[in-house]
């Protein structure tokens, strides 16, 4: 079938501002759009610019918005989005550095403020230390994320407040809060437990609806407000 | 700019992450080189586990670890770097899990577990079917510990080396285009894999073998490039890899009378013999018109486990599946077929992970290689699954390891005043190039010609054509031109260098299997059927050399098992 592509092209060397640039393709109905993005690439306009690796959702070098909506491009098929015109744009509320290309300077700067490492004060053992089935699995949810920035760049509050962690770095302290393994519990509350961190999300469940991993970053934000709430009683 | 490091890293894969671990975590002041970001190397996709004989499952031994992978190597492996490898395999998982691996876990709260082929007892720790993302994920976490530098979203374009002494490398930053030099006393490569110049695999678009093609321009040889690893189940028509895991939870594969067809090929170990077997099998199955509906692809069968074991178990699998061929795993099959997965051969290192240039394994001072792209080798004709993480992680410490005591002795080495020049001229030929060729037309021409003449069964005639066409894509290579001239994150570039680092290396592949006239592990003849120890017990090399491509032949170390016939 032929779909047009309807692409947000911005090269701020070069560009007073963004513009949309239309390419008409021949793709068939399983193909990922990164495969269409590919195809313009390579056998129409060497210019266009995005990112890409592993073509199958578990990098998460892909993420971009889609017929309006935060995605993967390899995760993405021409069956899965309507019409004829596919119209795709950079993530939003990220500096746009060419194309589709973002700046995640920021994603990982947040990512970091959480300490996302576990931390155990006690000397491991010789052999690995154990942990139950039922407290492994209370990691389920959390550590599958992919680090795509799709959750944070659809978040109202991250774009009204660009301090805020945003919810895919609250999602890493919730993998580390919740695993029986590690001993910093006090002190990961204690980084969250302000305005710009955890009490910024007001739980409006963007993050859940756009995860590519089908991750819940707003119920788990839940949880750990929860925590420390009654932490303070 | 000119920077100067104690050690610098090429490739933020597993291999690469590990070592940085080590030597940044030892006050070395230590630099990590990728091209994506740290968390986007290919090392994320692996996903059935990781070896180590914990004996959580049943017993086991390091012992039968090592046998179990010299005997998968077809015995090319060297047995002094299994021996290293495999005795440390529980400590690395043990390390792992204390650096805060979330492995899935059995009774009493041990990590779990699971068979893999070619593999006697269950031997891989796993973290659902996400083992690869975990590792990584873990082990970037422990270089935030660490405050590692990256510098993410460079292409590293030639390593300096005089006098066999590695002096540093040029790298190139695709966000702006500038060109800097890293001075240091040890460069580590940890670039990983090299199959995106085939059509039907597993690999990402990042695996184009870059530092394969670094070293081989030097004039360091390549070792053993004609084994290439075919996984028996990539899902088909994509060639996303579909984890052994699968078979190792009960899954069957199924040929179009609905048999369970390797109960003929590998009596004992059936479908979880060693992949160079099974991928045979499937080649032949297909062949022979026992493909589905006739097709090149046949079934892979885990419905019979249960959905609630699936989804526990296997979860991407099905997601897979589901998102990309419409197949609900819990009630059908997977639709599969072989896809080019790993290259066993590489830069040849010894067991401490310096690259060594020759039979009698000198050294490169300050030169190191780990994981994929490296040869030491572990994995000789064919890897065992499972043992590939297990690879990157304990060589990439092991290379720290060495780095670590090197770097104490060793002051700075000279840096040539010209040290950029190579690299400055490789951009600008790319920019200015007017040529009519096309980065892409060539890219695929080079895939199908792979995929079609040098795949699991190869024949002189084959091979002969395939490196005809090859050196005949390097010489329209020449002439091609690029649409995007501009410095600014310009992936155009890059697709024309890693073209040119993939055209390097796939003539070496070629090569070396023309040049086997035996069948071993991966490498299949079908016009030289057997195994031909008097000939070819030895490790193949080729150098870059003016008048063309050269070949050697190195000894395989063998220290407790002679070569035998190898069943499964």
């Amino acid at each position: 079938m032929e779909l047009v592509f309807k692409i947000k092209r911005f090269n701020p060397k070069r560009d007073k501002k963004p513009y949309f640039k239309n390419y008409k393709i021949k793709a068939e109905k399983s193909d990922r759009i990164l495969d269409c993005l590919n195809k313009i690439k390579w056998e129409q306009d060497g210019s266009l610019t995005f990112r890409h690796s592993c073509a199958h959702g578990i990098c998460g070098s892909d993420a971009m918005k889609i017929n309006g909506k935060n995605q993967l491009a390899c995760q993405t098929l021409v069956k899965d989005v309507k019409g004829k015109e596919i119209v795709v744009e950079p993530l939003p509320a990220m500096t746009v550095i060419k194309d589709l290309v973002v700046d995640l300077d920021d994603f990982f700067d947040k990512y970091e403020v959480v300490k996302p490492f576990l931390i155990s004060k006690t000397p491991p053992p010789y052999k690995e230390r154990l942990q139950s089935h039922e407290d492994r699995k209370l990691l389920d949810g959390s550590y599958e994320c992919i680090l795509c920035g799709a959750c944070t760049s659809s978040c109202p509050s991250y774009w009204a407040d660009k301090k805020f962690l945003g919810p895919a770095a609250l999602l890493k302290a919730y993998r580390f809060v919740f695993d029986s393994r590690d001993e910093a519990t006090h002190e990961r509350l204690r980084i969250l437990d302000g305005e710009h961190e955890i009490w910024k999300c007001h739980t409006i469940f963007n993050c859940a609806e756009v995860c590519p991993k089908e991750l819940n970053p707003t119920w788990a934000i839940s949880e750990l407000k929860k925590l420390i709430i009654k932490r303070k009683f | 700019m000119i920077f100067h490091y104690d050690v610098v890293i090429i490739g933020s894969g597993m291999a690469g992450l590990r070592a940085a671990i080590e030597t940044g975590g030892n006050g070395l002041n230590t630099a990590v080189i990728s091209k994506s970001f740290p968390t986007r190397a290919h090392s994320v996709v692996a996903q059935g586990g990781i070896s180590a004989a914990l004996g959580n499952a049943t017993e086991d031994s390091w012992e039968i670890h090592m046998e179990d992978t010299i005997k998968g190597s077809d015995y090319l492996g060297d047995q002094d770097a299994i021996e290293v490898m495999t005795r440390d395999a529980p400590r690395t998982v043990y390390e792992l899990e204390h650096m805060g691996v979330p492995f899935s876990r059995i009774k009493h709260g041990v990590i779990a577990q699971r068979p893999f082929g070619g593999h006697t007892n269950p031997r891989a720790c796993y973290a659902a079917d996400r083992t690869g993302h975990v590792i990584m994920q873990t082990l970037y976490e422990q270089c935030i510990r660490q405050k590692v530098k990256f510098y993410s979203e460079y292409f590293v374009l030639n390593l300096i080396i005089e006098e066999r002494v590695c002096r540093g490398l040029v790298a190139y930053d695709i966000k702006n285009g500038d060109i800097h030099t890293f001075h240091a006393k040890t460069v580590l490569l940890a670039t990983g894999g090299a199959l995106m110049n085939y059509s039907f695999t597993s690999n990402g678009f990042a695996n184009t073998g870059d530092g394969l093609a670094m070293i081989y321009r030097e004039g360091i040889p390549l070792e053993d490039m004609e084994f290439v690893q075919f996984h028996p189940t990539g899902l088909y028509p994509l060639g996303i890899l579909i984890t052994e895991g699968v078979r190792g939870e009960g899954g069957i594969l199924l040929n179009d009378k609905g048999e369970r067809f390797m109960e003929s090929y590998a009596p004992h170990m059936k479908d979880l013999a060693s992949r160079d077997i099974v991928s045979r099998a499937m080649y032949t199955e297909i062949k022979e018109g026992r493909g589905i509906g006739g097709k090149d692809y046949l079934h892979l069968q885990i419905s019979h486990i249960g959905k609630d074991a699936i989804m526990e178990k296997l979860p991407d699998m099905y997601k897979f599946a589901m998102t990309y061929v419409g197949v609900d795993c819990t009630k059908e099959p997977f639709p599969v077929k072989p896809t080019a997965h790993y290259i066993m051969g590489g830069i040849p290192t010894d067991k401490d992970g310096r690259v060594v240039i020759d039979e009698k394994n000198t050294p490169v001072f300050g030169l190191y290689a780990a994981g994929e792209c490296a040869c030491a080798s572990v994995h000789g004709a064919n890897r065992l699954g499972c043992n590939s993480l297990l690879d990157t992680v304990v060589f990439g410490r092991r290379a720290g390891k060495h780095i670590m005591s090197f770097v104490e002795e060793t002051d700075f080495p000279l840096l040539p005043a010209d040290a950029d020049y190579n690299s400055i001229k490789m951009i600008e030929n790319i920019i200015n190039s007017q040529g009519k060729e096309l980065v892409g037309k060539i890219r695929k021409e080079l895939q199908n010609i792979m995929e079609e003449k040098c795949s699991v069964f190869r024949t002189e005639e084959l091979l002969k054509d395939c490196l005809y066409d090859i050196r005949d894509l390097k010489d329209r290579y020449k002439e091609i031109s690029i649409m995007d001239k501009e410095k600014l994150f310009n992936t155009d570039l890059i697709l024309a260098l890693e073209l040119g680092c993939m055209l390097e290396y796939s003539e070496v592949i070629v090569l070396s299997a023309l040049e086997r006239r035996e069948t071993r592990g991966a490498h299949s003849r079908v016009d030289y059927p057997e195994r031909d120890d008097e000939n070819y017990l030895k490790h193949t090399l080729v150098y870059k050399t003016p008048d063309g491509p050269k070949l050697s032949y190195k000894d395989v170390s063998i220290t407790k098992y002679q070569p035998a016939v190898r069943e499964y």
